[in-house]
Parts: structure tokens; sequence; C-alpha cells
């Protein structure tokens, strides 16, 4: 990781664990980010993502365990805390009746920010998501994505240590998606901002330097991509031929790991595409198609839970997630 | 101190001057996001006009050619003050529970977790919607010439700051049942429940004297009977109005028999403002 610095972490926690009832909503999360890190907290919806956010963002008090953002203790030291990160919710939290400039300071006279300040704070922050020319304009006439992109100015406005995003592209289209994952890494590199954020877009946790993969309130990996996808295994080739059981007979036979699937013959390989040529020769009957697949993050989460991800978000077994969603929503 | 009752942000803080600039400031970011709104809406200016207009011209006539004339005072006279605070008392209650849309679109949110305190918030908040009310109020006065009220400039400067002791009671009263209100439906019930039984029970609309005690007792319950009577007083002291007039209709709240003079009516509405001021602050303490 490029980005890490010799400093402390910029969010440390230890065990920590949030129970709402008799709904274990957060089950003992260690992490540590590094400073100037982008880290992604990857899971279903319901798996605790923004519980954990909300904890480290001194909204919602831990039931147990420790966490400090910026140095500062989330519970002990909430308002330094605050003063130190930066939010982007899940939800649209801007006012659509003042303008973007207006919302702007707004935002940094509660954090304190100069009169001085502020003008030039607004000017350089629009201009990093690409909104100076919006900057007199009502945001109730802002696009989503402008929108979104708007908040994470506003996030930015106070020059926050870290930057807590929560879902900041559910909902918008893959070009605006894109938009914010340029304008994140940006300012990263501008701003040496902590960027710590939660995603259900498998594609999009490629974006960070680190992964945590959440599932039922607890962390069941933390890595690179990268190393995530290494860790979930071998690339598999698939084989469609004219006699499958036969091509798995002689694959076996030189030493390759291959089963017969529904449409042809799985092999497992450290590296698909070399293996190619080696397969051909060995398989002994004519081969119809070769396919190869890298593990993808898809794979990675499958692996570590068992399921897909998507399925999860929207199958019946949410439903208390939904609900509980929604009560976070209105803290 | 693990799972119990929010504590204040920062119990051990002290008040620094820099600490205390920031807190006025945010306090004032907050008035201004009010009075911007107000003004960014015109048409509801406009239509807050709407409802007086009505009791006024509407009611207000049909009423003065049912009961007449007493001592040169007629109906749509008696009510002008009366019409006057219920236009504030809307304007108020309205512009505090806005709170409830703020939080519906997160905006709520994104003041709560910034590194203010509550306090600062709320006191913002209660005197935005003061100023607004007690301009939406104010501009009743340009009616007055049109029933025969005569409004002086000493008429003006009472009138403005009566009406904003009462804007300034009302919003931090509907600040707190802001507050505890989580969905905007409860709108429907504000406007049955407060808004209507605290307009008719206030003496806006009737003098509150001579009704029958169990009338009589409710009426004294209502804040906005105490707001009333003084802006009534301030347009009666300006009109010349015969004694027989000044009897039938000037009287204000009584406890144990006696009218209360307008200081002490005063005094009531500063005492209940800052009662739920502080309701206001500690309630929002603990919706964290």
């Amino acid at each position: 990781m490029k980005h890490e610095q010799n400093r402390e972490p910029a969010v440390e926690a230890t065990q920590l664990s949030k129970r709402f009832g008799d709904l274990d909503a957060v089950k003992g999360v260690d992490l540590e980010v590094g400073s100037g890190e982008i880290y992604a907290f990857l899971g279903p919806n319901g798996a605790g993502k923004t519980t954990t956010i909300n904890m480290l963002c001194t909204l919602l008090r831990p039931t147990s365990g420790w966490a400090s953002v910026a140095g500062h203790d989330v519970v002990k030291e909430r308002r330094a805390v605050r003063s130190k990160i930066g939010l982007v919710f899940q939800d649209r939290t801007l006012d659509d009746q003042l303008t973007a400039e207006e919302n702007l300071a707004f935002h940094a006279t509660l954090y304190g920010l100069s009169k001085e300040d502020i003008g030039d704070r607004i000017s350089s922050v629009l201009s990093m998501v690409g909104l100076a020319n919006r900057r007199k304009d009502l945001v109730g006439t802002f696009s989503g994505g402008m929108a979104r992109r708007l908040e994470i100015a506003r996030g930015l406005m106070h020059a926050p240590q870290v930057l807590f995003l929560d879902e900041p592209t559910i909902g918008l289209d893959p070009q605006t998606r894109a938009r914010i994952w340029e304008d994140v890494r940006r300012l990263r590199e501008e701003e040496g901002v902590t960027i710590f954020m939660t995603t259900h877009y498998m594609d999009e946790a490629e974006y960070a330097d680190r992964i945590a993969i959440i599932d039922h309130g607890a962390i069941v990996a933390t890595d690179t991509p990268t190393a995530l996808k290494g860790r979930v295994g071998l690339d598999t080739v698939r084989l469609a031929t004219a006699d499958d059981t036969w091509a798995v007979h002689s694959l076996t036979a030189a030493g390759f790991e291959a089963d017969a699937g529904e449409d042809g013959v799985i092999v497992r390989v450290p590296y698909g595409e070399a293996a190619v040529p080696a397969l051909i020769a060995n398989v002994g009957v004519p081969v119809r198609l070769v396919s190869v697949h890298r593990p993808t993050l898809d794979d990675v989460f499958m692996h570590f839970t068992g399921r897909k991800i998507r399925e999860e978000a929207e199958s019946n077994g949410s439903a208390m997630a939904r609900r509980f969603a929604a009560m976070q929503r209105r803290r | 101190m693990s799972t119990t009752a929010t504590a204040p942000l920062d119990r051990v803080q002290t008040l620094t001057p820099w600490r205390m600039r920031h807190e006025l400031r945010a306090a004032w970011i907050v008035w201004k996001r009010e009075l911007i709104r107000f003004v960014r809406q015109p048409a509801r200016i406009v239509t807050g006009l709407v409802q007086p207009i009505l009791f006024l011209f509407v009611l207000g006539t049909g009423l003065t050619s049912l009961v007449g004339e007493t001592g040169g005072l007629d109906y749509r006279k008696f009510i002008f003050p009366g019409v006057l605070a219920m236009s504030v008392l809307t304007t108020a209650i309205f512009s505090a529970v806005s709170i409830v849309w703020d939080r519906e679109f997160g905006f709520l949110r994104e003041m709560l977790v910034a590194p203010v305190g509550r306090a600062s918030l709320v006191i913002g908040k209660t005197l935005g919607g003061t100023a607004v009310a007690t301009i939406q109020g104010s501009i009743m006065l340009v009616l007055a010439p049109f029933i025969g009220v005569r409004v002086t400039a000493l008429v003006v400067v009472e009138v403005v700051a009566a009406s904003a002791l009462m804007a300034f009671g009302l919003t931090a009263f509907g600040v707190f049942v802001a507050s505890r209100m989580q969905k905007i439906e409860s709108f429907q019930v504000i406007m049955q429940f407060l808004l209507m039984p605290m307009l008719f029970l206030s003496g806006a609309l009737f003098p509150i004297t001579g009704l029958p005690t169990w009338l009589s007792v409710i009426t004294k319950l209502d804040p906005v009977a105490y707001a009333i009577d003084p802006i009534r007083r301030v347009f009666f002291a300006a009109q010349d109005l015969p004694a027989v007039a000044l009897v039938r209709f000037g009287g204000g709240v009584e406890w144990f028999g006696h009218v209360l003079p307008v200081g002490a009516e005063v005094l009531v509405l500063i005492v209940f403002s800052l009662v739920f001021l502080v309701l206001s602050i500690r309630s929002f303490g603990k919706t964290d």
C-alpha cells in the first residue's frame, strides 16, 4: 500500500459490538485503517456496515468494544472525532432550497471554519468534484449524481482526516458511479484524506486499497483486492468437449484437477491462460470451446460467506435488514 | 458509561472564547437558513395571508352584520389583533415543525453530526422561526386601514415586539413537539390537536371574559391567550374607543378573579418560552 504512512492508524477498532434488543448487529469487529488508505466495507444489506460506520462516527454508542478515529476515542471524545471526520450518508441530506454554495457554507460554519476560509474552500472543493459552475444554483435542480458529488464536496469542506462514505454510489447509473470513483481517488491524492467506505457493489470494491468482507455483523476477511482473489484460489478453465467423461479421465491421468460439470469439464489451475495449451494437448478428445475464469470479488464473497452478495440483498431474509436500515436512517 | 443515556457531547470541555464564537456562529447560520428559505418562498408568504383575510373579511364581515357594533367597535376591529396573532401562531408552529421535514430528508442528521452543541442548533432554529413568524404577522398591519383600524408608529413597535415574544414561545413549543415527532403524517394531528384548539381558546375570535367556568379554565391554559391580550390592548389604546366597548371587549386573562396586567402576561410568556426552549434542547440531546 503506497499510501500507508508511518503514522498512527486513522481508524482503529477492537471488538466493537452493537446490540439492538436481541439482535447482534455488529459482533466484535476488529479493524485498522492506515492514514491515506481507501478502505472498503463490503457486505450485503443488513450485514452491519452502516451500524459500524455510525459507531465510528459517534452517531451510535457501541454496546461494547473500543474504537478510535483520527486518534480520538469515539465514546469519550465525540466532539473531537466529529470535527475531524467528514460524512456522506446513504441518503441525500442536502437542503434543496439552498444553493450549492449555501449548503457548503452552512456546513462549514457548523464545523467552525472562519468566514474568510469558507469562500476559498468552497471554490476548491467544488472544482474538485467538477461543480464549480453550479456554485450559485439551487440544489433542488441537481441530478442524483451531482447531489452526491456535492455531498462529497461538503464532507471535505472542513478538511477532515477521515472521510466516511456510506454506499456513496447507491442508486446511481454506472457512468456516474465511475465518475464518483474518479473523484474519490483524486481527492485522496490531493487531500491525503483517509477514506472509509461501504458498498455492496462488488465491482466497486476493487477501487479500494483494502477490503473487509463483513457478513452477519462480523468481518470474515480483510486484504487487498488482489490478495483476496488469491486466497479464493485457482482459476477455472471450462472445456466443452465431444466426450466430457473421457476428457476428465485423460486430464486426471495427466495430473490435472478436473471434474465434469453441467456444461463441460471444469479444470482448476493456478494460471488459466497459460494452462490452456497443455490442457488441449492432454484432453484426448476434440474441444469445442474453452473459457478461462479468474476469481472476482463475487467469487471472493461467495468463498467466504457461501452466498452471492446480490441474492442475499434481495432474499426474504433481508426484510429484517431493511427494517433495521430504516430504523437507523431515522436516527 | 457504556450503554447509559447519551452524555453531553463533551462534558469536560470548557467554554473558551473560540468555542463560544463557534457556537454563536452555528446558531446564526441555522437562523439564517430559516430566513433564506422563507424569502425563497414568496408563495408561502402570500398563502399565509389567505387564512387571515378570510377570517377578517369574510367571517368578520358576516358576523359584524349579525352582532352589529358595540360602542363604535365592530367585530372585524375586535378580531383584527387576534387574526394578526393567528398569523404569528400558524407561521411559528409550521416553521418549527419543519424540523420533521429536515429529519425526513436527512438534513437534521447533517446538523446533529456537526461538532456543535445541540443548544446552538435549537436556539438558532427557534430564533429563525421567531423572525419568520414575526415578519409574517407584521405584514398583517397593512390590512389595518381596510377595516378602519388606526396604526401609529408606537403601535407598530409594540405589535412587532409582542409578536416576537409570542413567536419565540410558540416556536420553542413547536420545536419541542417536532423533536418528539418522527413522521410527516403527524402534521394533520398537529393541525387538529394543537393549532385549532390553541386558536379557538385564545380569545382571538371572542372575548374570554364572562365565559362558562369550564371554558374559562381551559382558556387560561392556552399560551396564545397571554399573547393576544397584550397585542389587542396595544391596538385598542390607539383607537379612541368608548368605555363601553373597552369593558365589553377589552378583558384579558383572569387569575383568581383578577385581570392579569400586561406585565404578568408577558412574564407568563417568557417563562413558557424558556421552559420549552430548555425542553427542546434536552429532547434533541436524546435523539442521538
